[in-house]
């Protein structure tokens, strides 16, 4: 096995609210290869942007990683001191979200910000700088890079916009990209042409991708490898196609099945009941029990454990446990 | 602040004196932990005698009377402006607005002496000076709200509904604005009242022998470096009032609020 | 004479099975600028659409933002002021009704919004939201009112003991049922819906849009189903219309339309849409339309979509084509329609 870029041990995140402590991610653990697009899906209150937002060391108050490490190439990023993690940040890692428009600051131009970073990170001059920002808008597909380095980012449509914050996250070689939600905002003719842009990128830079997302059409078109999240837990963790051939985990059964298949003309849609429950609502047992169709007994009282079933084959279910039944 | 309230309610049994009783023998008494204070007059006495705890306890009645009420006035026009302009835009909006900015051009304190000195003093007429001065805020204010909440999807839920203009304007976008609307006009009762007294000390409020919190402080102008508490006391009783009134804004505007009630 | 007046009845007769039929609609914006206004600019949001719903049918109608879909919905419901056309709902021209009569029709179409956040008013308890549809027209009172609304929560999947909180305490998907309940109270005919499920997640989508297929069983409900995500389209609707800048580009069945559209806008925006099966990656048709959807204030010449469709023409840049039945039932605005369009469907 190759070495890991990323490695997330036991990771928690706690919010300390004037209601209690909410464990957003509560013992999260995987690990990133280099090259690798790996995608952590979930639905809202999974705890899946705070994932990516402890991994760049960027939670606010009252948000505090309480527990675990994020080993970046070996170095734990939870200790490192907050200059350190200033240098890696836009270096190594890069991160890009979903609503583009607010992650670029209006009052500068495009070119000024795209420059900004490379100066910053690269020891370049003012002019090297420029020439390297309009090469990375060209790359990222912006017809007339020029023009557009020298406009402000309202003037550009939203899927412009999110090219330049590729460009910008590009600039520097990271290693490590983090999208979150990257096309969520986008309409979908625009969504295709940024993932096709992605597909490109990873092919020509080896760059390993963490991909945070709530649709499962795009983790079947990007990703190697999925982490289903569910109310702070990572619930199942396996290559795609097995994920989407062999779901384990009732929730990973349930999301995939409450998916319209837009290849498919007849399909039934199954839903899963209730609600997400609020975060640390649950105290006792597995967090999906109040929606899964399958509780029973020990559920109700013990939390299962994140288990190997098979090979790179991950499920945090009792079902799955040594001597029981599968689904 | 009920202390407050109580306290304009109940002047007469509070009051140790009569507030307007002179007694020539009592002048310029200091307060009681004073020397040559009195245990007559807790807080001291005036340049004719008069008991200030007793001025100050019935002035509070014309100063709260004049600053709730204008803020009404004030509030009822502006809010129904408010709403009208915001709701139904366009022309009414734009005819409206020019209104509200021509008011609003004009300064406060000498639209206030002009009306009064055109109309003569008295308490009602301060009302409804104060009240002109202010609706303009709350029309803005309204105004602006509206124009936020009529884009929610409810308000279109309501029309699609067939509910009328009318009772979308009482029933969805009133309550919508009532609290920005409250927070607003309880920091003004403050301001209002500190207006009235500012008026009053100018010699064109509330005119003796009415009593009012602007008007004793008035008289106790020309004693301020010998007789410190003509003028500290009724300054005090404001300010405790304005800042009780702007913590009974914020706990109101918690109370309205649906979401705080758990 | 007699041809005449049976002519005239033949079209009677087939207006009459559509519950609601759009012809020519138009809404303009004015966007002028300046004090001057020199020149009247307009932003044309729907230009000139035709369409017709079936009794007890879905339509769905896509596209991507500023394609107009909206605008069309709000047309319908009179929550806008056409500029031209005519929207007839079984016959009758709603914007020649006035007053009291169309509050009256419009009772008899009713809206299911897209945010459930914002389209119930928070100082309104859950028992009054969905009462107040049923006060409005003075439909029942006192306790039959309270009944109504019991059995309208109990129909949307509502525990009665929810009626007296307020819409905070309850999570998107509630919310949703709380509005679906809220359009159901005058037992309209026809439902517009506008982006039901797409601010929801997506084990919550699933449970509304079963609950709204129950409720057009249950309740022979006819819907028009406007979203982006086209997913969701497919699943609910039986008709497609697809729209862009304005312009209906496509209409006909969903087996058609997925199988195989004639549009080349439909083709890509149906390739757009990423497929949930890992499998399918490699063998997919990817057809990426290039550049950014142009604004409808200034829309391109000749057919819309010229400057991003990969076929176009030198007779695209100047003529606009009409939306014309192409195949039955198959309507398509191109000059050259696909004559083997890329569908999404994988046949099994």
């Amino acid at each position: 096995m190759t070495e890991a870029l990323l490695e997330i041990k036991d990771l928690k995140t706690y919010f300390h609210t004037e209601n209690g402590v909410v464990p957003s991610v509560d013992g999260v653990s995987f690990s990133i290869k280099k090259g690798e697009t790996i995608a952590v899906v979930g639905e809202s209150g999974s705890g899946k942007s705070v994932t990516s937002l402890s991994i760049m060391g960027l939670v606010g108050s009252p948000g505090k990683i309480v527990g675990g490490e994020v080993l970046f190439e070996g170095k734990d990023l939870t200790a490192i001191s907050k200059r350190d993690m200033r240098k890696l940040r836009g270096n190594d890692i890069a991160m890009i979200f979903q609503e583009p428009l607010t992650s670029l600051n209006p009052l500068f131009t495009v070119g000024n910000q795209i420059s900004e970073s490379i100066k910053l990170h690269q020891n370049a001059s003012k002019e090297q700088a420029k020439v390297k920002s309009i090469e990375m808008l060209r790359k990222v597909g912006i017809p007339r890079p020029e023009k557009v380095y020298s406009s402000y980012p309202h003037l550009l449509s939203g899927g412009m916009r999110q090219r330049v914050m590729i460009a910008m996250a590009l600039s520097c070689n990271p290693k490590l990209l983090i999208a979150d939600e990257p096309t969520t905002a986008l309409d979908v003719t625009i969504q295709a042409q940024i993932l096709q842009l992605m597909r490109n990128l990873i092919h020509e830079n080896d760059t390993s991708i963490l991909l945070i997302t709530h649709d499962l059409g795009v983790v079947a078109e990007m990703v190697d490898t999925v982490i289903v999240m569910y109310a702070g837990h990572v619930v199942e963790y396996t290559d795609v196609y097995t994920l989407f051939k062999e779901p384990k985990h009732p929730y990973t059964k349930g999301l995939l099945d409450s998916t319209p298949k837009i290849h498919e003309l007849k399909d039934e849609l199954q839903s899963i009941e209730g609600t997400v429950p609020t975060p640390g609502s649950i105290t006792q047992g597995c967090r999906f029990q109040t929606r899964c169709p399958l509780a029973s007994g020990k559920c109700f009282t013990e939390d299962p454990e994140l288990k190997e079933i098979a090979q790179n084959h991950k499920v945090r279910c009792w079902l799955h446990e040594e001597g029981e039944v599968a689904i | 602040m009920f202390a407050v309230i109580l306290v304009a309610l109940f002047a007469k049994s509070l009051a140790p004196h009569d507030p307007k009783m002179i007694n020539p023998a009592m002048m310029l008494k200091p307060p009681v932990w004073v020397d040559g204070g009195s245990s007559l007059h807790i807080l001291g006495t005036d340049n004719l005698g008069r008991d200030i705890l007793s001025r100050i306890i019935y002035g509070s009645q014309i100063s709260l009377a004049v600053g709730i009420s204008s803020v009404a006035f004030a509030g009822v026009i502006g809010v129904f402006v408010g709403l009208v302009a915001g709701y139904y835009g366009g022309f009414i909006d734009n005819i409206l607005m020019r209104l509200v900015d021509s008011f609003l051009a004009i300064p406060t304190i000498l639209f206030a002496l002009v009306f009064l000195t055109i109309f003569g003093p008295s308490v009602p007429t301060l009302i409804v000076v104060l009240g002109i001065t202010n609706w303009v805020q709350y029309a803005r204010l309204v105004r602006g709200e509206v124009l936020s909440i009529k884009e929610r999807e409810f308000v279109k839920a309501a029309r699609s509904i067939g509910v009328r203009d009318c009772k979308i304007i009482l029933r969805h976008l009133l309550p919508n604005v009532i609290s920005p609307f409250i927070v607003i006009s309880t920091l003004s009762v403050a301001t209002t009242i500190i207006l009235e007294a500012s008026l009053s000390f100018l010699g064109l409020g509330i005119q003796p022998p009415t009593i009012s919190w602007g008007g004793i402080l008035s008289d106790g102008r020309d004693y301020v470096a010998t007789s410190w508490w003509l003028a500290t006391f009724p300054g005090m009783a404001i300010t405790i009032t304005v800042l009780a009134i702007i913590f009974l804004g914020d706990w109101l505007r918690d109370v309205l609020d649906p979401r705080d009630n758990h | 004479m007699v041809h005449i007046m049976e002519k005239k009845n033949k079209q009677q007769a087939k207006e009459e099975q559509y519950l609601l039929e759009v012809k020519g609609l138009k809404k303009y914006f004015d966007v002028s600028e300046g004090w001057l206004k020199k020149e009247k600019q307009y932003l044309k949001a729907v230009d000139d659409i035709d369409f017709y719903v079936k009794q007890g049918e879905t339509l769905g109608i896509v596209g991507e933002s500023g394609c107009g879909k909206s605008t069309t919905g709000n047309l319908i419901m009179q929550l806008l002021d056409k500029t031209e056309g005519e929207i007839l709902f079984e016959g009758v021209d709603l914007s020649t009704l006035k007053g009291e009569a169309l509050r009256k029709k419009r009772a008899e179409i009713q809206m299911i919004f897209q945010d459930p956040f914002s389209s119930l008013n928070p100082r309104m308890r859950v028992f009054e939201i969905i009462a107040e549809p049923l006060r409005t027209h003075q439909a029942a009172k006192g306790k039959k009112l309270e009944n109504q609304v019991y059995e309208l929560m109990e129909v949307v999947g509502l525990d009665r003991s929810y009626a007296r909180r307020y819409p905070h305490e309850f999570s998107g998907g509630q919310r949703q049922r709380i509005g679906i309940a809220r359009a159901l109270a005058l037992k309209p005919k026809l439902i517009i819906c506008d982006e039901p499920v797409s601010a929801l997640d997506v084990s919550i989508q699933s449970q509304i849009l079963n609950l709204m297929a129950k409720l057009q069983k249950d309740f022979q409900l006819t819907y028009i189903f406007i979203a982006h995500g086209l997913p969701a389209v497919k699943h609910i609707s039986d008709r497609v219309a697809v729209m862009y800048l304005g312009k209906i580009v496509e209409i006909t069945t969903k087996e058609k339309l997925f199988h195989q559209p004639f549009h080349p806008y439909t083709e890509g925006l149906l390739s757009a849409v990423p497929i949930p099966d890992p499998t399918l990656r490699e063998q997919k048709h990817r057809i990426i339309l290039e550049g950014d959807m142009p604004s409808p204030a200034n829309p391109p010449s000749g057919c819309r979509f010229h400057t991003r469709c990969p076929y176009a023409q030198e007779q695209c840049k100047g003529e606009e084509p009409k939306l014309i039945e192409e195949k039955p039932d198959h309507f398509v605005a191109c000059h050259f329609p696909l004559k083997e369009g890329h569908g999404v469907l994988i046949d099994q």
